[in-house]
């Protein structure tokens, strides 16, 4: 099995430290992970800023540069969601991405939906409270979304429970934005700060001692503001915790 | 996105832009308490929206359905349009047709004054706000009172309503009672909301007893039947109907559905999503005028044939106007109703607003994070969070956007296209990052770093320390 490391710009500048641990998890489990050095951005950004003229090109690359690969594997849901969603927009009929499409996994969904893991062998004796992000959950379906009914899977819940000493706290609000959003936490600085925060206090409230999510970019926000105000609460990314990195 | 070229006139008009939703929002968030107290009101709501969707086993099945049934209406919308003003005409109301909100206002004008009705009573009618129906008729010298509740005490404050199903849902009771105090005489300080309901009501009865033209607006047309049905909770659509002969109810074109049997799927859907209420106090249908009386039923398009026939967007026309994709959405929570500057505000709005006026309009498709809860909680399964991103495509393509974001993503092309730039740039960043001081990197025109720390820099980057490690294993 050819698996393609595919690390967001972002990350690799910014969270190296999320790209290892995504690698550590995929080679415990015996998969050995390439990581192709051309890779730069998926084209999200552009995007989702509507600049479709400038997303062609990144995505191109992107096609590119991963098609060769049984599966993609990222620690990141949105820049998954994007290539396995969005991508479609912007190539008519190219079977290359049909074939990227559906083999560009989450780090999580890789590791149930692919490797069919059911447990970890890794510890982590803490209070965690999990901040779903949007597009990992209502655009992948990672987890139970609060506005659907009826069974639902959950893929990341599932994986963190099962991590020795884990303790997974009730939050009021399961499953609600952080305000990162791209762009539009510069843009619309007012709200995404006021959204940062009530995700922030209830992760507090509810007791959890460190955040964790899918998506490094959410992190990035919220740490930023957890960092302003000297807020008791550590962020980690999920690849972190099921690497089983330690509390520093 | 191809199948965007093919209208050109879906948002059209060219109205200078309204004040952006980013500068709204944030003196909305600015008060911290109140933007706190909003949005709980409102994630109350949806809490109990929650609660009553989960009672019933069949929900998503219900959405589907309710999705197709106002897919093929809309499909086959000339047809049943058609249907529709036969069976009511022939149940002896009279249908009439405008083309825009312009004309709308000019026939139920001439109606009042040919039945020489100077006082009027209206129920709740999205429809008739974002026609701009009451300055239109006080202009005229008519007196127009909206007898629900909450739209009475906007129209008292002299403000559009901020949520289509609860429009005075940024208002205190403190705030209430000081309007009612100044209009109505009410006791100053007195903010017991029972009082001044109460108070409200009595004196909203003398207007129904003097009025002498009801206007409602319409939930759903049956075509099958000719058949109106509007969902109330207070009754006042039906008091504002029955003591008047002249009843006149103005709708969306796109308020049609099929079948009798079909409003089974919608009045199960749409309660639940509004208020979580399994169904409005009132579901009242109307078959014809009553005896002695006059059914006025006008048909309004202004503008949605031109989403209609549009690809991406049609879908919008969906909506049944529940609210619930207000009460989800958490940039709505927090910037208010009126940060949006259009009649249908949240994400809803921020699909059909831009579709009567783009350059008006143009930042409400980016005030939204694309979280899709919307999307999820919509009844009728308007993809609402993809519509929005195709609209920020459209605008980008208009060149609606800035120019700096232009610029910006130009640049980010350029650099993210080359991943030698890319290196370099990113080595640059965390470089700069960790050897600047922080008043030089974390400075007020840097808006990320106003209320946010940026990310502590690492010394390398993940592809650099991939090698290393690559290279400690082989060796
Ligand atoms: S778009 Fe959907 S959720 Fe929003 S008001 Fe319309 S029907 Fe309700």
């Amino acid at each position: 099995m050819r698996v393609g490391l595919f690390i967001p710009c972002y990350v690799d500048q910014f969270y190296p430290q999320v790209g290892m641990a995504t690698v550590e998890v995929l080679e415990r489990l015996g998969i050995e992970v390439d990581f192709p050095e051309a890779q730069t951005c998926c084209g999200q950004p552009m995007a989702n800023t509507g600049c479709l003229d400038d997303t062609r090109p990144l995505a191109d690359r992107f096609l590119q540069i991963f098609s060769g690969y049984d599966h993609v594997v990222s620690p990141s849901g949105s820049c998954v969601s994007m290539v396995r969603h969005h991508y479609e927009a912007l190539f008519h009929n190219d079977a290359r991405l049909h074939h990227l499409s559906e083999h560009t996994w989450e780090l999580c969904e890789f590791l149930v939906d692919v490797l069919k893991v059911e447990k970890l062998p890794v510890r982590f004796p803490h209070r965690v409270g999990l901040h779903s992000s949007c597009h990992g959950l209502r655009e992948l379906r990672l987890d139970a979304c609060s506005e659907r009914m009826g069974n639902q899977h959950s893929k990341v819940r599932r994986l963190l429970a099962g991590i020795d000493g884990i303790q997974l706290v009730d939050l009021k609000r399961c499953d609600e934005c952080c305000g990162f959003g791209g762009t539009f936490a510069v843009a619309e600085e007012g709200v995404s700060i006021l959204m940062g925060v009530d995700r922030i206090e209830d992760h507090v409230a509810s007791g959890a001692e460190v955040m964790t999510a899918t998506d490094a970019s959410c992190l990035m926000h919220l740490e930023g503001i957890i960092r302003r105000r000297n807020i008791p609460l550590r962020t980690m990314h999920v690849a972190e915790i099921l690497a089983g990195r330690n509390w520093q | 996105m191809n199948a965007i070229h093919n209208t050109n006139h879906t948002g059209s008009r060219n109205s200078p832009p309204a004040l952006d939703h980013p500068q709204l929002a944030n003196i909305f968030t600015a008060d911290q308490a109140r933007a706190h107290w909003h949005d709980g009101a409102l994630w109350f709501v949806r809490q109990k929206r929650d609660r009553m969707a989960k009672a019933i086993p069949e929900w998503e099945e219900l959405r589907s359905l309710a999705s197709q049934i106002k897919a093929h209406a809309l499909a086959n919308l000339p047809e049943y349009l058609e249907l529709f003003e036969r069976q009511a005409t022939e149940m002896g109301a009279v249908v009439h047709w405008a083309a825009d909100g312009q004309q709308h206002n000019q026939i139920v004008y001439d109606l009042l004054k040919e039945n020489r009705a100077q006082r009027v009573v209206k129920s709740k009618s999205m429809l008739t706000e974002e026609c701009h129906l009451n300055p239109f008729l006080e202009a005229h010298g008519i007196e127009v009172v909206d007898t629900d509740l909450g739209e009475w005490i906007v129209q008292l404050r002299g403000e559009p309503p901020s949520h289509i199903v609860l429009p005075a849902i940024h208002i205190k009771k403190e705030e209430v009672s000081e309007t009612f105090h100044q209009h109505i005489h009410t006791e100053e300080g007195n903010y017991d909301p029972t009082y001044l309901t109460r108070q409200a009501r009595h004196h909203l009865r003398q207007k129904f007893l003097g009025a002498q033209a009801g206007i409602t607006g319409v939930n759903f047309a049956v075509a099958e039947t000719g058949g109106l049905v509007i969902c109330t909770n207070e009754g006042n659509a039906d008091l504002g109907v029955s003591l008047p002969n002249l009843h006149i109810a103005c709708m969306g074109i796109e308020k049609i559905v099929p079948r009798w049997i079909d409003l089974s799927v919608f009045i199960r859907l749409l309660a639940r999503s509004a208020t979580g209420q399994p169904i409005t106090t009132y579901t009242s249908h109307f078959h014809g005028p009553r005896v002695g009386g006059q059914l006025h039923i006008v048909l309004v398009d202004n503008g949605r044939s031109a989403v209609r026939s549009h690809h991406t967007f049609q879908e919008a026309l969906h909506c049944i106007r529940c609210g619930a994709c207000m009460n989800t959405c958490p940039v709505y929570r927090r910037s208010g109703g009126h940060s949006y500057s259009n009649t249908v505000p949240g994400p809803i709005g921020s699909v059909l607003a831009p579709a009567m006026d783009a350059h008006k309009h143009h930042s409400l498709p980016y005030a939204c994070t694309l979280c899709g809860s919307c999307t999820d909680v919509c009844p009728v399964k308007i993809p609402l969070h993809h519509q929005l991103l195709a609209w920020r495509g459209e605008m980008a393509e208009r060149k609606l956007i800035p120019l700096s974001k232009r610029l910006s993503m130009k640049m980010g092309r350029i650099v993210l296209g080359n991943s030698l730039l890319f290196r370099t740039g990113g080595w640059l960043a965390r470089f700069g990052l960790r050897m600047l001081p922080k008043w030089l990197t974390h400075h007020r025109l840097n808006t990320w770093a106003r209320q946010r720390d940026l990310p502590i820099a690492p010394k390398q980057s993940f592809r650099a320390l991939f090698q290393q490690r690559k290279k400690r294993h082989q060796d």
